[in-house]
C-alpha cells in the first residue's frame, strides 16, 4: 500500500514536469495555426496562412538550406575525426592521452560565447578570411567532436578487447579489422553520434552568430526575425515543422542506440 | 613501430584540428587581451590598460559575480526539480522507463530559440498568460511585470535546462547497484534513511555532472537575457557580446571572455578532482 502511494506520487510529479515542459511548445504550435499576427488569446480562427507564406519566404528557406548543409558536413567531419580518435583512445596507450581527452572534451563544457569570440579573432585577425558558412561549419566541428568522442568511445569500451585480435588471427589486417569488424559493430553509435551532432549544429546560435557571414544559418536568421512581430508567426510555423521533424529523428536515433546496446 | 604509425594515423587529424581551431584561438584570445585596440596600428601596441580597466570597474566585476550567483541558483533549482523525475524513472517506472525518459529528453531537442520564444510569448505584456487572464476576466489590463526581469530569465532557463539535467542524474542513478538498497534495508535502514545514506551519495557524480552541464553555459548566456531579460535582466554574456558587436573593443571583450572562462573552469577543476572523469561523463 505504502509502495503504491509512493509510486503514484512520483508518477504524478513526472507528469507535472512533462506537462510543464510541453505546454509552452504546444502553445507555440497552436499559435502557428491561429489567424492573427499577435500571439495572444483569444484565438481568432484556424488558418494555414503561415505555413503557406513559409514557402514564399525565400530568405528563411535559404537559411534553412544553409543550416542543413552546414549540419551535414560538420557532423560528417566530426563523426569521422571523432570516431578515429575514439578508436585510438580505446585501443592504444600513449603519452599525453589524458591531456588529449581533456582538451577534446573541453568544448562541451566551456560557454559557446567564449569559443565564438576566440574563433572570430582567429578568423579575422590571424587568418584574415571572410566569414562564411565554412567558418561556421568549422566551428560546429569543434563543438561536435566531443559529442562524437563521448558517444562512440562509450560504445567501443563495451566491446570485448579481443574482437580485433580474433579478426586479425583470421587473416584481416589491422585496418581491415577496424573497417570490417569494429566499425560495423559500432554503427548504431556512429549513427547516433552523427544525428546528435547534426541536431547540435542545426540548433547552434550562441557561437555561430559570431562567425557567420552575411549568409545566415537558420537560428541566426530566426533570431534576426524576432524583431519584426509580423514575421514571428512564420518563424513559429517553421519551428513547429522542425520540431515534428526533430522528434521523429530523435526517436529513430534512440531506437538505433538501444538496438546497439541490446546486442 | 607499426603500432605507433597506426596510432598516429588515427589521432593526428583530430589532434591537429583541435589544436588549430580550438587551442590556438583560445591562446590568441589571451594574447589579444594585451592589445590596445582592435584594428589598425593600435592593435600592435602592448598594454595592460584593459586589465586595469577591468580590475578597477566594480560594476563590471559585480555583473560577472551576479551572473555566476544567478547561474548557481538556476542550476541548483534545475537539479532539484529534475532529480525526482530521474529518481522516478530509475526506481519506480519499471519497464516504461526508457519511453518516459525519451518523452522528457525530446523537449531538449526542440530548438533552443523556439523554447525561449515560447516564454517570450507566454510572459509578454499582452502575451499568452496576460491575454488569457484578461479574456477570463481575471485581470483588467496587461501584465507588463511578467517579462523583462531577472526572474523571467531564471524561469526560462530553468525550463530550458530541466531535461538536460535529468539525463546525467538518471545515468548516475542507473549505475547504482540495486543490491545496495536491499543491503541497506536488511541492515535496518528506513526508506528515507537509505536514500540519504546510500542512494544520494552514490548518485552525486551524476548530480554534479548535471549541475555543471547547466551552470557553465548559463554563466555564458546572453541569448535568453536579450529576449526576455530587458535592461534589468542583463547578464555578463551580454556585455561580452557587446564588446564584439557594438563597442568593437575586442581586447576588452577578450579579457572579459577570459575572465568568464576562468570562472567556469574553477568548479570544473574541483569536480574533476573529486570525481572520476568517467563517472561525470556517464561512461
Amino acid at each position: 500500500m505504502e509502495l503504491r502511494n509512493r509510486f503514484s506520487l512520483g508518477s504524478l510529479y513526472y507528469w507535472l514536469v512533462a506537462l510543464f515542459l510541453y505546454l509552452p511548445i504546444l502553445l507555440l504550435i497552436v499559435f502557428s495555426f491561429n489567424d492573427s499576427t499577435n500571439l495572444r488569446f483569444p484565438l481568432t480562427g484556424f488558418t494555414l496562412r503561415w505555413y503557406q507564406e513559409l514557402f514564399g519566404a525565400g530568405e528563411l528557406l535559404k537559411s534553412l538550406w544553409n543550416s542543413i548543409w552546414v549540419g551535414l558536413w560538420s557532423s560528417l567531419a566530426a563523426t569521422v575525426l571523432g570516431t578515429m580518435a575514439a578508436i585510438a583512445i580505446n585501443r592504444f596507450e600513449f603519452p599525453g592521452k589524458n591531456i588529449f581527452i581533456g582538451i577534446s572534451a573541453l568544448p562541451l563544457v566551456i560557454p559557446s560565447v567564449v569559443i565564438g569570440v576566440a574563433l572570430l579573432i582567429l578568423y579575422r585577425q590571424v587568418f584574415d578570411v571572410e566569414l562564411s558558412l565554412l567558418t561556421v561549419g568549422l566551428g560546429h566541428v569543434v563543438i561536435n567532436i566531443p559529442i562524437v568522442l563521448l558517444i562512440v568511445s562509450s560504445r567501443l569500451a563495451g566491446f570485448p578487447a579481443n574482437m580485433e585480435e580474433a579478426a586479425m588471427d583470421l587473416g584481416a589486417s589491422f585496418w581491415g579489422a577496424q573497417l570490417q569488424v569494429i566499425l560495423p559493430m559500432s554503427l548504431p553509435a556512429l549513427v547516433a553520434a552523427f544525428l546528435t551532432a547534426f541536431t547540435t549544429s542545426f540548433d547552434e546560435y550562441a557561437m555561430s552568430v559570431f562567425v557567420v557571414g552575411t549568409n545566415a544559418t537558420l537560428p541566426v536568421y530566426m533570431y534576426s526575425q524576432l524583431r519584426f512581430p509580423r514575421r514571428i508567426p512564420i518563424v513559429v510555423a517553421l519551428g513547429a515543422l522542425i520540431m515534428v521533424g526533430s522528434v521523429v529523428m530523435i526517436f529513430v536515433s534512440e531506437r538505433l542506440r538501444r538496438a546497439g546496446e541490446a546486442k | 613501430m607499426e603500432e605507433r604509425r597506426r596510432l598516429s594515423i588515427l589521432i593526428t587529424p583530430s589532434a591537429i584540428f583541435m589544436l588549430v581551431l580550438f587551442v590556438l584561438p583560445l591562446l590568441i584570445m589571451v594574447v589579444y587581451t594585451f592589445r590596445q585596440g582592435s584594428f589598425g596600428p593600435t592593435s600592435r601596441i602592448f598594454t595592460l590598460a584593459h586589465y586595469h580597466d577591468f580590475l578597477s570597474d566594480r560594476a563590471l566585476q559585480g555583473l560577472l559575480w551576479r551572473s555566476v550567483v544567478q547561474s548557481f541558483w538556476i542550476s541548483l533549482i534545475s537539479v532539484c526539480l529534475a532529480y525526482p523525475v530521474a529518481y522516478h524513472l530509475s526506481f519506480q517506472a519499471g519497464e516504461r522507463k526508457m519511453t518516459l525518459l525519451t518523452i522528457i529528453i525530446v523537449t531538449a531537442w526542440v530548438s533552443f530559440l523556439l523554447r525561449i520564444l515560447a516564454w517570450k510569448v507566454l510572459l509578454g505584456g499582452s502575451g499568452a498568460i496576460a491575454s488569457l487572464a484578461q479574456s477570463l476576466g481575471l485581470s483588467e489590463e496587461g501584465m507588463p511585470f511578467l517579462i523583462y526581469s531577472q526572474e523571467a530569465v531564471n524561469l526560462t532557463l530553468i525550463y530550458v535546462w530541466i531535461p538536460f539535467v535529468a539525463l546525467p542524474i538518471f545515468a548516475g542513478l542507473e549505475r547504482i547497484d540495486p543490491s545496495l538498497h536491499e543491503a541497506a534495508y536488511d541492515l535496518g535502514c528506513s526508506r528515507p534513511e537509505a536514500f540519504v545514506r546510500v542512494t544520494l551519495p552514490l548518485s552525486l557524480p551524476g548530480v554534479v555532472a548535471g549541475f555543471l552541464f547547466v551552470f557553465i553555459p548559463t554563466v555564458g548566456e546572453y541569448v535568453t537575457p536579450s529576449l526576455v531579460g530587458g535592461t534589468t535582466g542583463v547578464m555578463f554574456g551580454n556585455i561580452v557580446r557587446d564588446q564584439f558587436v557594438r563597442a568593437l573593443n575586442w581586447p576588452l571583450g577578450s579579457l572579459m571572455s577570459l575572465a568568464m572562462l576562468i570562472v567556469v573552469l574553477i568548479p570544473l577543476v574541483i569536480a574533476a578532482r573529486l570525481f572520476k572523469f568517467s563517472d561525470l561523463a556517464g561512461l
